[in-house]
Parts: C-alpha cells; structure tokens; sequence
C-alpha cells in the first residue's frame, strides 16, 4: 500500500516552505526575527502534526524565548554602534 | 503528491543558503543559517513518520502499536536545543567584529580586512 | 555590479545543481510514511519493556544513544564558553552594573506570576521527561526562560544579584559533570560505560528508568544553567551601554 500524504500534513508543509522563504529573503533583520518566530511556530504545527510532540516541545522553548531575545539584543547592540558613527 | 515533504525540505536548504549567499547582515545570516539547519529537522521527521502512526509514547498506547520512528525524533530534538547556543556563539563572533570595525555587513568586513 | 550581486548572479546556477543534486538523492528514499527502519521499530518495540520508560524519544536521547547525547551536551558547553568569552572580555564593566530598576507594579506583579508559571513548566516537563513529552532538555531551556523574566520585570541588578556567575558557572560545570558521572559509576561498578546502574524501575512513574532519570536531571541543570548564563550576557550587552548613556 502506498500511503499519501494527509491533507493536513500538506497544508502545514505548505505554510512551512512560505515561511521559510519570507525569513530567508527578508533584508531587515529585524523584520526577519519576526517572521523567524513565525516560521518557528510553523514549525512547531508541523511537528504535531508529523506526531512528534517532543521535538515540537523543543522547538517551541526554543522559538519563543530563546532566538528572539539573544537576536534583539544583537541587532540592538550593532544599530546602536552605527549610530554612533553616524 | 508524495514528494511533497522531502521537496519541502530540500526548498528550505536551497532557500535559506542563497538568504545567506546573498546577506548583507551577519545577524542576518546567523538567522538563514537557522533555516538551513530547520531542513534537516523537516528531512528527519518526513523520513521517520510512518502512515497512521502515533508518537512513540506508551502511555495510554498498547505495545506494538504502529508509531513513527523515535530515533530521528532524538536526533532533532537535541539539535534544537544544541542549535541556540551555536547561533549564540555566532552572534557573539558577529558583535565581536561590529565593536573593532564598526560594521556587520560581510562584505564590508572583508574590503576592511584587506 | 557589487560583489554581492555577483555574488547572486553565480549563486543561482549553483543552487539550481545542487536542488537537482537533492531531487535526484530525496526521490530515492522510502516514499512518505512507508519508512520501515530496523533500529526506530526495534527502539518503539523494546524501550518499554527493556528500559521501563514510556517515552521512547527521551529513552533514545539518554539511552540508546546516550553517549553520543553526552558529545551533544558538551557542544552546547563549549559553545557557552565561547560566548562568555567573547562578551565577558569585550564588556568590561568599570563601574558595576547599572542601577535601573523597573517602577510599574502592575508589570512586576504579572512578571512575578510569569516567573513561577515559567519556572514551573520547565521543573514539570523536565521531571515527566521519561514518561510523556519532555525531558531535560526542553525542561532545561523553559526553566532558562523563566529566570529571564527577573530580569525583564525586575531590574538587571536583581537578575545580575540573583543569577551571579560564582553561582551559575558551578552549576552548568556540575551539570556537565553530572553525565560523566553516571557514566563512570558504571564503569567503577564493573559495567559498560553510561550502563544503567539504578535498575529500570517503575513504569509510567518518576522513578521509571534508573539511572536515566539522573542523567535527565543533569542535562536539565546543565541547559537551564548555560541558558541563564547566554541570557545573561546577552542582557549585559543591551543594558549597560543604555544605562551608561543615560548617566552621563
């Protein structure tokens, strides 16, 4: 038997892959780590759905927290040194 | 139809890698490095889900029932986790070089340099 | 052309092989959902009766393949001890932290609450980790998040106060040790490396898996303690130059 895929699971993938193109061509860091949040949330939909809670679990400690605040605290720090030349 | 999945993630890979080829940030690059590093968890969990599967818990499940595969679960798992203090460490590089050139665009970075 | 043009222009050829190069490699795998792997089957199959723990995903990362999650654990060690390296010696603090305390009550009280809730999560997926979803390391990072609240809600003094490097540094170092520790009391016993010394225990409890709930505590200490520690510079980063500017 040949199994395909859910039409859930094709959705989620869907939304993923949009995602993800958005934060890689996105040129402002600082709209990427928005949409970066996003795609991690994404991601964690995905995760489910693929019926693997504990990676999603993983994933979204780590989107929610982790990446958004040590990023802000990078694009804060080198605009705040531009500035200053400026 | 079925290739849906693995095209996805090969699409993430392609997508991210040309983010990064064409950056003009290094935070910004940090961050396409994190999409590329997501295809791999998108590969992993494609490759492991077995149709009408649970997750591998055996709480409330009977033995032997049909669940994914936990071992390329455990493999993303760790690698989330592990993923934000190496993009830490490459932000820290990237502040590092702000504070002695003054700049976080690669390019210019490398005309300072010589 | 800029060097970044150029730079696009070659870039898509090249990605166009290499997106023919993973087409031809990933149409070659099992077709979605008929993966039939021997190690995940024979893992899903034996992790309850052989290790006694319900959650086959955490017997995996600390059992079946603990010592390879042991290697895992000391790249995020390492890591950590890069980053600290780098910001420790490059934000150099003459005058001590800056004073900058948070005067909304409303916004302490709710970061309070938060704190605890956050703090709590983490303990809580962190002790069902061999049971249901969870586990040291997500455990490890939610606890990691909670303690950042101090900061956001209270004032960098109270974080800088509260989580003091003579206080965390130890406690990553112990969580790191904690792991080789486990794995030598079952080498001095006698046993293969990391080797289940506790027996497997009760299925579906806390005390489920032995010595696996010990190394799940350690890598739990160890990722909420490197965690705090990334946060905590970074934070540094962001407040002292606001707070000396604001001074002068």
């Amino acid at each position: 038997m040949i199994a395909t895929l859910v039409p859930l699971q094709a959705t989620s993938l869907i939304f993923v892959a949009l995602a993800a193109t958005s934060v890689a061509l996105c040129r402002n860091p600082l709209r990427q780590i928005i949409l970066s949040g996003v795609y991690g949330l994404l991601l964690v939909v995905l995760f489910v759905v693929l019926q693997a809670p504990d990676v999603a679990l993983s994933m979204l400690v780590v989107t929610t927290t982790a990446y958004p605040l040590i990023v802000l605290v990078a694009i804060a720090r080198t605009r705040h040194g531009s500035k200053e030349e400026k | 139809m079925n290739f849906l999945a693995y095209g996805v993630a090969g699409w993430i890979c392609i997508v991210g890698l040309y983010g990064a080829i064409v950056s003009k940030n290094l935070i910004h690059l940090a961050l396409c490095l994190t999409v590329i590093q997501s295809s791999t968890y998108v590969l992993l969990l494609s490759v492991g889900y077995r149709h009408h599967g649970t997750a591998p818990i055996y709480k409330g499940i009977r033995l032997g029932t049909n669940t994914v595969d936990p071992i390329v679960q455990s493999l993303a798992l760790t690698d989330i986790v592990i993923s934000v203090t190496v993009i830490a460490l490459i932000l820290a590089l990237a502040l590092d070089v702000h504070k002695k050139l003054g700049t976080a665009d690669p390019d210019e970075v490398v005309e300072l340099q010589g | 052309m800029t060097r970044r043009q150029i730079r696009g222009t070659i870039a898509i050829p090249v990605l166009g092989a290499l997106g023919a190069f993973l087409y031809w490699g990933l149409s070659g795998l099992p077709p979605f959902g008929n993966y039939h792997g021997f190690y995940g089957h024979m893992v899903s199959i034996l992790s309850l009766p052989q290790r006694h723990v319900t959650n086959a995903v955490t017997a995996t990362v600390f059992d079946y393949r603990g010592f390879d999650t042991m290697g895992e654990e000391f790249i995020l060690f390492a890591a950590v001890t890069g980053v600290v390296l780098l910001l420790r010696k490059s934000g150099e603090d003459e005058e001590g932290p800056p004073e900058d305390t948070v005067t909304s009550d409303a916004l302490r009280l709710f970061g309070l609450l938060a704190l605890a809730g956050g703090v709590l999560v983490g303990l809580w997926l962190a002790a069902y980790g061999l049971v249901t979803p969870g586990g040291g390391f997500q455990g490890g990072v939610a606890i990691a998040s909670g303690f950042v609240l101090l900061y956001l809600t209270g004032s960098y003094l109270a974080f800088a106060r509260r989580t003091s490097e003579s206080a965390l540094d130890p406690l990553e170092a112990v969580g790191a040790a904690g792991y080789v520790v486990v794995g030598l009391a079952a080498l001095i016993a006698g046993l293969p490396f990391l080797a289940n010394l506790l027996g497997p225990g009760k299925p579906g409890t806390l005390v489920s898996g032995g010595s696996l709930g010990f190394i799940n505590w350690a890598v739990a200490l160890e990722v909420a303690a490197a965690n705090t520690i990334l946060y905590k510079e970074f934070l540094e980063q962001y407040i002292v130059p606001i707070a000396r500017g604001r001074k002068s």
